[in-house]
């Protein structure tokens, strides 16, 4: 009886296996020339460009200094890291053998055209959504750049993530397929910019938290994330600007890179904003709008906060410099703080310069309400790098000036002063990691559209 | 009073501790190498050195830096015996009007001294940061390349002032 049960298992669980293997196993599709420019049409390639720009196809396929789409950008994840592939049409290490079906297929179902499962770093569980005009055009784009022949680099996972075989489980979990549809309740403008937020934009791959296989959690869409060593602001009701975001503000924000009531983008937010420049005002006004009404409308309480900040905003820009913690507060670390705020950051950030090109009022900063230090510790250690060959907004690094203590006062005193919330317990500990190198973090100039050059990219290697 | 530890001797001043180093070493310790541009650190002017890093002296309160080793270019060498990175300048000619070269020279001390076979792409990006008006990029670059051959041969370089008091 024992024995026939026992059978039984094992039988069950060899047909369960096999199933998997036939669900898992992927044909290759069969590899074709690189085609012609000539057989693309000029306004496709065109669409095309504008659609890589809000799928930021650049930020991860192309390595600071390195050649366009060309891949090799270490990406760091829980698992291991992950190099970006060469997506240029070089037939031997790109995708130039690709039909479009082979890339509408690795698109929507994250398998190259070899039939191999690949790591959900590539973000097709956003791109399911992407349409086929929209994959026809992404694909003509890509299929008329420049060739490159680079060899993309092999992953440094450990076993049993290093067999791709074992992404078809992780699919089976957590990859919805399936059309975008439009909710008929909702404007087109809002249908059309929940399209391309999370579609192509993949906003969720870093504004929305992960679980602990790296899928993002369902229940918390655009809840507030990670990206590169940054934190992703929640982009739904827990935003914490201390203005609320507004479609005017958002929009504008998004169309150039930085607001005078929230700052200038940082960070990898500093590339997706470079890349919507290509984007149709429209398209731009359309993430807005949709961004917008998953923050929702502001509370009483929180619009009287926005006043009161507004009052010292316009105080300081008058010239009165509140030094409240500092003097009588008998704290000395608030005190030390708020001596290294007034010696070293006050001069931009108390000025009366406008942004982007003087510092934001911290009163203004989002960084300095959010739930952790994590992006105030990278700005202050690794500034904001001067974009190559034109203006942008910059911010020196104060890593070889500011030792750890000195940096957890200074934020201990901006936190209390800007945002008058306790202070973060973690400061010295993420600082000391985040300067070692031990906790990753990409530094990027503002409105960057191309990977800028090697110099900027400081803590890639 | 503040101590700081300047081209090797110990300086005590009276000054209020959010002071920029700049300031101090200009008007108080008379070492007016590191020169005022934009206060802002977005020229690199005012550049020096700080525990071998290139830092902006003009935002630094001297408060950050109390007991740490600060070098300026009149610790690279004396008029009489300079030093390698003066030598490379004076020799390429690297100097317009030359506002922007002690920062520019302290920059590429302190890249050469963490990275002394740096390529040239390495030093082009790592001067990123400094700023010439006049344009002699091309000769203060050569400048640069000629110094990371004159330190490997001169590694005991005379690097005046270090270890004297003054």
């Amino acid at each position: 009886m024992f024995r026939r049960f026992f059978l039984g298992l094992i039988g069950l669980l060899i047909i369960t296996f096999c199933g998997f293997l036939i669900y898992a196993w992927k044909p290759a599709i069969s590899p074709t020339d690189p085609p012609d420019r000539a057989s693309f049409d000029q306004a496709l390639i065109e669409q095309g460009a504008v659609l890589a720009a809000v799928g930021n196809c650049t930020g991860c396929h192309t390595k600071p200094g390195g050649r366009s789409f060309a891949g090799g950008l270490a990406i760091p994840t829980p698992f291991g890291t992950i190099y970006s592939t060469n997506v240029t049409p070089d037939p031997k290490t790109g995708i130039g053998q690709w039909s479009e079906a082979a890339f509408t297929r690795a698109m929507r179902e994250g398998v190259d055209r070899e039939g191999r499962h690949l790591y959900p770093a590539f973000p097709y569980d956003h791109f399911t959504v992407v349409s086929d005009e929209d994959n026809r055009a992404l694909y003509a784009f890509l299929m008329t750049r420049q060739p490159v022949e680079q060899e993309p680099l092999a992953n440094e996972l450990p076993f049993p993530l290093n067999i791709r075989m074992v992404l078809a489980g992780w699919k089976l979990l957590f990859l919805d397929d399936g059309a975008y549809q439009n909710v008929a309740a909702q404007s087109a403008e809002r249908n059309r910019g929940a399209y391309l937020a999370n579609g192509l934009g993949h906003c969720g791959s870093c504004h929305t938290p992960r679980n602990a296989l790296g899928a993002e959690v369902a229940g918390s869409h655009l809840a507030g994330g990670e990206a590169e060593g940054w934190s992703a602001f929640a982009l739904d009701t827990g935003n914490a600007a201390p203005l609320p975001w507004t479609r005017d503000s958002l929009y504008a924000y998004l169309r150039q890179g930085w607001h005078e009531e929230h700052g200038v983008a940082n960070g990898p937010m500093a590339e997706v904003t470079g890349n919507l420049g290509l984007l149709s005002d429209a398209d731009v006004g359309a993430i807005a709008t949709y961004v917008v009404s998953l923050m929702g409308e502001p509370s009483e309480q929180r619009k009287q906060a926005a006043d009161k900040v507004r009052e010292l905003v316009a105080k300081s820009a008058a010239g009165v410099i509140n030094v409240s913690a500092t003097t009588g507060s008998g704290d000395k670390a608030l005190e030390r703080g708020g001596a290294i705020y007034l010696a070293a950051c006050s001069s931009c950030h108390d000025g009366n310069r406008p942004q982007p090109f003087g510092g934001i009022n911290f009163h203004l900063s989002t960084a300095l309400n959010a739930p952790d230090s994590q992006n105030l510790i990278n700005t202050v250690l690794f500034g904001l790098p001067a974009a190559s060959g034109r203006q942008s907004a910059i911010m020196p690094g104060f890593a070889a000036t500011m030792n750890d203590e000195q940096l957890t006062d200074l934020l201990a005193y901006l936190r209390q002063e800007f945002a008058g919330k306790p202070a973060w317990q973690d400061v010295a500990s993420r600082a000391a990691d985040t300067r070692s190198g031990k906790y990753h973090v990409s530094v990027r100039p503002s409105d960057g559209i191309e990977r800028g050059p090697d110099n900027i990219g400081a803590r890639d290697k | 009073m503040i101590k700081l530890n300047v081209n090797g001797a110990t300086h005590e001043v009276d000054v209020d501790p959010s002071t920029p180093l700049l300031y101090v070493l200009r008007n108080d310790l008379k070492l007016n190498a590191a020169k005022f541009g934009c206060g802002l650190g977005q020229c690199g002017a005012c550049t020096v050195m700080v525990d071998g890093k290139a830092v902006f002296s003009c935002l630094t309160p001297v408060m950050l830096i109390e007991g740490r080793q600060v070098k300026t270019v009149e610790g690279l060498g004396t008029i009489d015996n300079p030093g390698p990175m003066q030598v490379a300048f004076m020799e390429e000619q690297a100097a317009q009007c030359g506002y922007c070269i002690p920062g520019m020279m302290m920059r590429a001390q302190a890249l050469l001294e963490a990275n002394p076979g740096a390529s040239d792409a390495e030093i082009r990006a790592g001067m990123e940061p400094n700023l010439c008006r006049c344009g002699t990029h091309m000769r203060i670059l050569s400048a640069v390349g000629k110094a990371r051959e004159l330190m490997k041969t001169a590694s005991v370089a005379p690097t005046a002032g270090e270890g004297k008091a003054s």
